[in-house]
């Protein structure tokens, strides 16, 4: 692999032990993928925040990368196992909450933006087309590549956190054109709404595994659509990257689709996907949307969708502080708080202690959130779209 | 009977220990416990075995990039691998065997090599001493 003289420097250990191990962790990628070089990034975005999965051993390998070393690049992090202002609310233990101060702390003297959200691109940090970033979480990567037409591997978060320190990342995959171009055509059902979204992309994803789909049918898709979309298919499936005819920014540069697989999904090929990520119960312990975390639309469809009605059940929306900080702008965090609706932000169910919050059935409209609930926390699981979920809780 | 093969460096290190082997990849998040250094994927054929200073020899690693995570956790409590043998490496055995300072090779011919035998690793180069004859 050719490396610069920069690069081979930093290799050497000449900028310090964080920018070292860096190198080392970016050249063994490079040396797995047969990268060529390097590649310059502008954003990096670090998965693994949650203390459970780092341990303490992962908090002290954070902690002496702080000591000499900092991001090169603007860098957000994904979300904790809490809100970091209201995790008393929420019911966290105290001495979980302390570890995961100090783990957000930790990354806070690498100089990453703590936003805490899987949607960093509601946040501050917004790719443009073309751009080169290194990004872990998968729904996030897949926007990322899909949506904003960025270009980013599906990165881990030691390989993100990396690349943030050493502000490069190994020219492989899918920062190459040649990587991008679709792999099956999939002509999918009208949409209506963000659970069809996500069970179509969790159906498509559980279909392929891998791949790049290229979508018709679906000209009237939303953004919120589009990310429920990305995240269904980047859990079931190890997809990354897809195209929307008409829609996403790379769509047109493969107008002639040579893909030679095609798959067709049916309406009523949507209805069973829900049917197999929801189980029987009558009573939620927890009913919440924001997986992906909430866009300010989503939270002003729930708001009207509401009609003034309180809800008379458990009702948690997870948002980025940025999005939660335009509804209070806007007005619209208040009127939706005094109907009975929690607001969080800095987590999400997924990397939150449900156990210790006692919670073992759910309510959401997520099929990424079914999965993972089900399978990390042994959450019993009804997904239901928005709509519908609204009239439960307000019952 | 000795054996030589030789691979490539994913993380150098010059290392000797016995041998074990599964023909399944292994998923380190999830798979393997990190208080225990046990194996705990349910139905994986390594499944309730400890991995703890053993040569650990699998075809590729699958599952969470967590699991980078997991291999350090063990490193730093003694419950690591001596070193980790893949057939092709991927990025999460080649990221956590960097941050643990685990010697790691991979474009070996895992199939050469059976739970018991010892093997030592120097750079790229393999050795294996056959303990017990192959099946």
């Amino acid at each position: 692999m050719y490396l610069t003289r920069l690069e081979e420097r930093m290799l050497a250990g000449e900028y310090g032990y964080a920018a070292q191990k860096a190198m080392e962790i970016l050249v063994a990628l490079g040396k797995v993928y047969g990268a060529e070089r390097m590649i310059k990034i502008r954003s990096a975005q670090i998965s693994g925040v949650s203390y459970g999965n780092l341990g303490e051993e992962g908090l002290e390998f954070l902690l002496k990368l702080a000591e000499d070393g900092r991001v090169r690049v603007p860098t957000t992090l994904n979300p904790c196992g809490m809100d970091l202002e209201k995790w008393g609310e929420m019911g966290v233990p105290e001495d979980f909450a302390e570890r995961q101060l100090r783990v957000v702390e930790a990354y806070r003297k690498l100089s990453v933006e703590p936003t805490l959200t899987c949607t960093p691109y509601l946040a501050g940090n917004t790719p443009r087309l073309g751009d080169h970033i290194a990004w872990s979480e998968s729904s996030a990567v897949i926007y990322a590549n899909s949506i904003l037409g960025a270009r980013t591997n599906r990165e881990g978060g030691p390989s993100a956190l990396a690349a943030a320190i050493a502000g490069r990342t190994p020219l492989y995959g899918l920062h190459l054109d040649e990587a991008r171009a679709p792999t099956v055509i999939v002509n999918a059902p009208k949409i209506r709404g963000e659970l069809e979204a996500s069970a179509l992309g969790y159906r498509v994803g559980r279909i392929l595994g891998s791949g790049i789909p290229f979508f018709r049918g679906l000209e009237t898709v939303s953004r919120d659509q589009l990310k429920a979309l990305g995240a269904g298919l980047a859990s079931s499936g190890g997809i990354a990257l897809f195209h929307v005819e008409g829609i996403t920014p790379e769509a047109h540069t493969h107008a002639e689709v040579r893909a030679e697989d095609k798959i067709e999904i049916a309406e009523m090929d949507l209805q069973e996907e829900i049917e197999i990520l929801s189980d029987d119960f009558s009573d939620s312990d927890l009913a919440f949307i924001g997986c992906p975390h909430a866009s300010i639309e989503e939270l002003t469809e729930l708001y009207l969708l509401l009609g003034n009605r309180s809800a008379k059940r458990r009702f948690w929306v997870f948002a980025s502080r940025a999005v939660r900080a335009q509804a209070e702008r806007m007005g619209l965090l208040r009127r939706l708080e005094e109907l009975g609706v929690k607001v969080y932000c800095d987590t999400c169910p997924v990397v939150a202690p449900l156990n210790k919050l006692g919670i073992k059935t759910v309510i959401t409209n997520s099929s990424k959130a079914a999965y993972y609930l089900r399978n990390l926390h042994g959450v019993r699981i009804q997904l239901k779209p928005l709509r519908r979920l609204v009239e439960d809780i307000v019952r | 009977m000795r054996t030589i093969l030789e691979g490539r460096v994913i993380r150098e290190g010059r290392v000797e220990g016995e041998a074990l082997t599964t023909r399944q990849p292994i998923s380190f998040y999830g798979g393997v416990d990190p208080e225990t250094g046990r194996i705990v994927e349910r139905g994986h054929e390594l499944e309730g075995v400890v991995i703890t200073d053993k040569v650990l020899v699998f075809p590729y690693g699958k599952g969470s990039t967590v699991g980078s995570y997991i291999l350090l956790r063990l490193r730093k409590r003694g419950l690591a691998p001596r070193a980790i043998i893949n057939q092709k490496c991927e990025p999460i055995i080649a990221v956590g065997t960097i941050m643990a300072e685990i010697p790691c090779v991979d474009e070996i011919d895992v199939s050469k090599i059976t739970t018991g035998d010892i093997v030592r690793i120097d750079g790229p180069r393999v050795e294996i001493w056959k303990r017990r004859p192959d099946p």
